[in-house]
């Protein structure tokens, strides 16, 4: 099974990138643009069927690897 | 003394902290990440550099591989365990160290030399620094913004836990002489031990006053005195 996870960073955590594309958002004439924060993508493909246990091994790899929870959050998809 | 210099993928001041080692007498032995066990040794340095391409975070897959374990255990035991630049972000993914090195804050690499206040020299990495605090180092990054919560902070503050300060020529520590972001204008910092330190500047850029100076020496000077 194919599985997605969005790694963000917190928001009281400052996101240079995310502010840079937002100010470009807005010299460009997108003036509605409020907030930008830019983050990581990630598809895994599991081979597994149970979705629970997809479920948490998705939570193990995201917590060990993917993100640095000290300053990030992530986000499980499990139907993509 | 004796030492071992970790070599990751992409690591680039492996060659430059053997030179720096070997030039103060300290033994050293240059060993690749996929190995298990260390040699003997009293001091491990992760280098600078960019081990796995900073894919992911920078720092954070080689915080996985297979040397790493000893590593850690060598550290336990209280060895000595030194990581410059790219080596402070693998001990802050690997977890010995605490707090998080984020991008620059101008976003922008930083290659140049700055000047340091050495806050902590009760440590076996800077007594040296008694005589002469106000240091002058080369630094070379791209995430070297530290960060942490409050909690932290204030743990390092008060435990004396911070060793380096970013600083001016006459050791002002503001925000005109932060070049990163640093919290605190904090550079480098150890572990409660003090057998850990972490930093961003580069020591062993200057151990030659024909090469722009000589403050890391100190560095490794004290190191050598421990032992």
């Amino acid at each position: 099974m194919k599985i997605s996870v969005i790694v963000t960073l917190k928001k009281e955590v400052l996101d240079p990138q995310g502010k840079v594309v937002n100010q470009t958002l807005k010299n460009i004439g997108f003036s509605s643009v409020q907030e930008v924060r830019q983050g990581k993508f990630f598809e895994i493909e599991i081979c597994e069927s149970d979705p629970e246990k997809i479920k948490s091994i998705a939570e193990e790899i995201s917590k060990k690897l993917l993100a640095n929870t000290v300053i990030e959050n992530y986000k499980i998809n499990l139907d993509s | 003394m004796k030492s071992t210099v970790i070599v990751f993928p992409g690591s680039n001041c492996d060659r430059d902290i053997d030179v720096a080692l070997s030039k103060f007498q300290i033994k050293n032995q240059m060993v690749w990440h996929n190995e298990t066990t260390l040699p003997k040794t009293d001091l491990v340095v992760l280098p600078g550099g960019f081990s796995y391409g900073d894919y992911l975070r920078s720092g954070c897959i080689a915080s996985k591989s297979k040397i790493i374990k000893d590593v850690i255990k060598h550290a336990e035991k209280g060895g000595l365990l030194l990581g410059i630049c790219n080596g402070f972000q693998i001990l802050i993914e690997t977890g010995l160290l605490p707090g998080v090195l984020l991008r620059n804050k101008n976003l922008r690499f930083i290659s140049k030399d700055i000047f340091l206040k050495v806050i902590n020299t009760e440590n076996k990495f800077c007594t040296n620094y008694k005589k002469k605090n106000i240091i002058k180092l080369h630094i070379a990054h791209n995430e070297g913004n530290f960060f942490g919560n409050n909690n932290l902070i204030q743990y390092l503050e008060n435990e004396n836990l911070v060793a380096l300060k970013y600083c001016d020529e006459k050791g002002n520590i503001n925000d005109s002489s932060n070049p990163n972001g640093s919290l605190n204008n904090i550079a480098a910092i150890l572990n409660k031990d003090k057998n850990i330190l972490g930093m961003m500047p580069h020591p062993e850029r200057l151990i030659d006053h024909y090469l722009s100076g000589e403050d890391g020496s100190l560095m490794f000077q004290s190191l050598l005195k421990a032992y």
